[in-house]
Formats: C-alpha cells, structure tokens, sequence
C-alpha cells in the first residue's frame, strides 16, 4: 500500500519529472539537428534555432543530394551493409548451428574464436594484414575482417541451444540430413534471434568509420560514415575531390545537419524492429541458467 | 598476428617484416620514456575508469526509477528514447555534440540564461574535456545499459516484496532490502567484465571530439598510437604500443572472467 504515501505521492511526481526530462534529452539533440537542417543560413548564425526550423526551406537537403561524393558514399555504405550482413549470417549461422552441438574439440576450438573476442594484434598489424591480403582499397576489406564476429556467434549459438533436442532425433528418424534440419527446423525456430544478430550487424556496417578511413586510399570510396567523418567532424574536405565552393557549401551548418540527419535515417528506420527484438537478444546473452 | 613482430623491430615499410632490424624491447622501453605515451595511459585510465565506474551506477539508479513508473505509456516511451542514442555512430553523435557544446551552441546559451555566467569551452579546456567525455558517453549508453537490469529487477519473484510489505516495509527498504540484494549477482558480473576495459576509454569517441588544445588530458592510447604510427610512420613503436594495451587488457579479462565465475557463476558460453 507504499504507493498512496504522501512520501510516495512526492517521490512519484519527481520520478516522473526525472525520467522524461531524461528521455527527452536523448531525443532533443535530434530534433535541433532536424530543425537545423531545415532552417535558413542567416537563421543559425544569429542562434535562433531551437526545436523548429527557422525561414523554412529544403535547401540544405537539395545541396547533400547534388553532391555526388555525399550519394556515392551512401551507396558504398548501402552495399557494405547489405553484403557484409549476408556474408556475416551465413557464416554464423552455419558455424553457430554446428558449435551448438557437442562433439570433440568443440570447446577448444570455441576457446580459440572467444580469444579473438579478447584479443587483438592492435591497429598496425591489422593494417598490414589487410594490405599485405590485397584487400586494401577495395570493398573486402570493410567487410571481412569483422564477417566472423565471436559475440554474435555466441548469441546465435545460445539460440540454437535453446531449440529442443527432441526436435532434431524426431527429424532424424524420418531420414533428415544435417543441412535439412538446419534449414527447415532450426532457421524457422531461431527467427527472433537471427534478426537481433543480423539487426545488430547491419547496424555495426552502417555506423562503422574508421575502417573506411583506414582501408580505402581514394575518398571517392568512402563509406557514408567516412565521409561524413572527414566533411563534418574534422572539417577536413580538402582530402576530397571538391570544388573549393562545393566544400563551403557542404560546411555550412545547415548542410551538416541535413548530411547528419539523413545518415541517421535508416538506423532510425529500422530502431522499431530493432527494439522489438535486442532487449530479448541482450538479456539472452547475459542472463543464462 | 605477424605483423605483431613489428614491436620488436625498428620497422620499415620498405624493409618489410624480414628485412627491418631487431631492436629487442627498445619499443616497449620507449613506452615509459616518451611523455605522451606514458601521459595518453595515464589519461586512458582515468577516462575509463570513471567511465566504468557512472556506468555502472547511473543505469542501476535509472532502472529502479523506471521501475517505480506506473503509467505504461510514459514507461515504454522513455524507454525507447533512452536506447537510440546506443545505435548513432559517434561521428554522428559527434557531429551533434561539436554544434551543441561550441561556444555559443545549445547548451551554452541554456546555461548562461540559467546561471549569467560566461560560455563554457567544453571540448577545448583540457580541465572539462575528460568530464565531457565520460558525460556524453553516459548520454550515449546509459538506456542500453538499464536494459539487463530492468530484466533483472522484472525477474524478481513478486512474493519477496509482499511479505515484505506485510512485515510493514516501506518502499524505500523494499528497493533496498529486495530489490538491490536480487540485482546484485547482475550488477557484480557488470562490473567484472568491465574490468577488461580500464585500458578502452573509447577510441570512436575520442577521435572524433578531441583537438590538439585537449591532448594534455584527452590523448588515449589508441589515438597516441594512430597519431604516432599511421601519421608518424612509426609503425615498430605504435605497434608495441598496441601489443602492451592488449596484454595487459588480456589479463585484466582472465581475471574478471575469473571472478565473474567464482562470486556470479557466469560463464561466457
């Protein structure tokens, strides 16, 4: 009966107060952004921007999409994702279903993945491994180095676990092989967690920067994450293949907040199907029997 | 991984791995001569340190405050705006940041109304710039971070807080007699596992909102070591750099692992 208190009452009403003013300050800074993209150049400079666009025009937007350095990235960032999450669930998808069973020298074997979790040679040798593999500078080597990540295998092996054994020996009694099992019981059954994993990735790709400053010699084959990485954070567009006035128009606040917003986009996309199924994937990764 | 033999040597690209000289541990000595490699550690460990340490402690406060929300509605909104900012790249987040914490950004122009005092620097005074870090960072992760404990607190058997109430408990003894004893188990193999990451103060972030004013206190290692080999070509002492952070970072995890397993019974797979 704690909750009709008047201490309670008190307490209820500064909850409240605390977590929305904590919501809301992870959604403002969006929003300014928004309002930004949308406002006029003489708008922002005299700070009169807050939550709602100011001398309304789609300028900026029109200025990002001109830009083919800008829409040659976004692509480069479309078929980074989309390969490198279909190579990447092939792999642990497969590599999962079969570490999800026991047989000898599984536990080594897993020991030796967890220990590329734990380990890494650090930024250098990765950089001459890349190069020295031929990859650098082309779209591989944003994509293989990480295909085989150890935490997402382990979260879809926790899956396959969980589908019970009875399932596979009642297939296997009616002459099913190993991969037709895999196919027509354990994908179908595990379809939460392929998407949490696969969700996961695709996020991983789409956010994922240094790589493509790293690995890709040309700015023209940046990713969008890269790309916006030199253009708004360092300011830095020399590197690219502009035009001195297409540079300035690029720096200017407004095209920065259009050039942010819409690489935001697609997470914010996906974030409803995103939320209806990581809280499930994290709590089963962490909370175990 | 063979490239980690670099540490050893006095690497040269031209040279190539079997062609550059041995110098043995020079590489590592230089760790502990060099100023701004003994500095960037230095900086490492605090940054992370505090990171771990308000990233522990703010989700747990945060989850038991959304707990005690009633209204369904408000509960699952405030929810789903907490974890976005886990999903942004943090050159976006970044991007967002330069703007709202320049000098006359949202922030500043929010805190001068408020207090009349003068703008705050807060990405270029190397006094504020580690409590920036480990302040946006917690912006960024502290919804992702409830969630296992909201998990958790969900997970407790409702029986507790009856016989608690009928033994006349208040609600403030209930959180802190059933509730916090329940995430407790939780709440030590969280903080295990992060022991892992005392030498990872976050290179994503740090690269993105550091400037040459800041490097006094922001520099961390894996920027020194950026900075120092792909800028400097000193690919033999950046690599050794790198190889220190990830033994020590190794050990650190076979200890947590350890603990982890003694006092939660967790175990990775």
């Amino acid at each position: 009966m704690y909750h009709k208190t008047t201490g309670y009452k008190i307490f209820s009403v500064f909850n409240y107060i605390i977590l929305i003013l904590a919501g809301l300050a992870c959604f403002l800074p969006l929003l300014h952004l928004l309002a930004q993209s949308f406002s006029s150049k003489a708008a922002i400079a005299g700070n009169l921007v807050s939550f709602w666009p100011v001398g309304f025009n789609t300028n900026a937007y029109a200025i990002t999409f001109n830009n083919s350095n800008f829409t040659g990235s976004m692509m480069i960032s479309v078929m980074r994702t989309v390969l490198g999450t279909l190579l990447s669930m092939t792999i642990l998808t497969t590599a999962g279903y079969a570490l999800s069973k026991d047989f000898r020298g599984r536990n080594t074997l897993m020991w030796i993945f967890v220990f590329t979790m734990l380990f890494n040679g650090g930024l250098i040798p990765s950089y001459i491994l890349v190069t020295s593999l031929g990859l650098k500078g082309t779209l591989w080597a944003l994509i293989l180095p990480g295909a085989f990540g150890a935490y997402n295998l382990i979260l879809l092996m926790n899956f396959f676990r969980t589908i019970p054994k009875a399932l596979e020996e009642a297939a296997f009694i009616d002459g099913a092989s190993f991969f037709v099992i895999f196919r027509s019981i354990y994908l179908p059954l595990s379809l939460p967690g392929l998407a949490t994993v696969s969700l996961f990735i695709m996020v991983g790709h789409w956010n994922s920067w240094f790589d493509g400053l790293l690995y890709m010699s040309d700015p023209a084959d940046y990713p969008l994450a890269s790309f916006l990485q030199t253009v708004v954070v360092q300011t830095n567009a020399q590197s690219m293949a502009m035009s001195q006035s297409e540079v300035e128009a690029m720096a200017e606040q407004s095209v920065k907040a259009a050039q942010i917003f819409i690489s935001t986009l697609p997470i914010i996309a996906v974030y409803p199907f995103l939320q209806r199924y990581f809280v499930k994937g994290i709590v089963l990764g962490a909370v175990k029997e | 991984m063979v490239g980690l033999v670099m540490a050893f040597q006095d690497y040269k690209p031209w040279l190539g791995l079997t062609g550059s000289t041995w110098i043995g541990l020079d590489n590592f000595q230089r760790i502990f001569q060099y100023e701004g490699a003994t500095q960037a550690i230095i900086n490492t460990v605090i940054i992370a340190v505090s990171k771990i340490v308000v990233g522990i402690i703010v989700p747990i406060v945060m989850a038991i405050l959304l707990n005690e929300i009633r209204h369904m509605g408000i509960k699952k909104s405030v929810q789903t705006l907490v974890y976005l900012p886990h999903f942004l790249s943090w050159v976006t987040v970044a991007g967002m940041m330069i703007d709202i914490l320049a000098l006359d950004g949202g922030l500043n122009t929010i805190i001068s109304n408020l207090f009349g005092n003068d703008p705050i620097y807060f990405l270029g005074d190397p006094s504020l710039f580690r409590a920036t870090i480990v302040v946006s960072d917690l912006w960024k992760s502290f919804g992702f971070g409830m969630i296992v404990y909201l998990a958790t607190i969900a997970g407790v058997d409702p029986s507790y807080y009856e016989a608690a109430e009928i033994d006349g408990a208040t609600r403030r003894q209930q959180i802190w007699h059933v509730t916090l004893p329940c995430m407790m188990p939780m709440i030590i193999v969280i903080a295990t596992l992060n022991l892992g990451s005392i030498l990872d103060a976050g290179f994503d972030q740090i690269f993105n909102l550091y400037n040459p004013l800041v490097y006094s206190t922001g520099d961390i290692i894996d920027t020194y070591v950026y900075r120092s080999s792909l800028l400097n070509g000193q690919y033999g002492f950046g690599t050794a750099v790198g190889l220190f952070k990830s033994v020590v970072s190794l050990i650190l995890i076979a200890i947590a692992y350890r603990l982890a397993y003694k006092f939660a019974n967790y175990r990775i797979f």
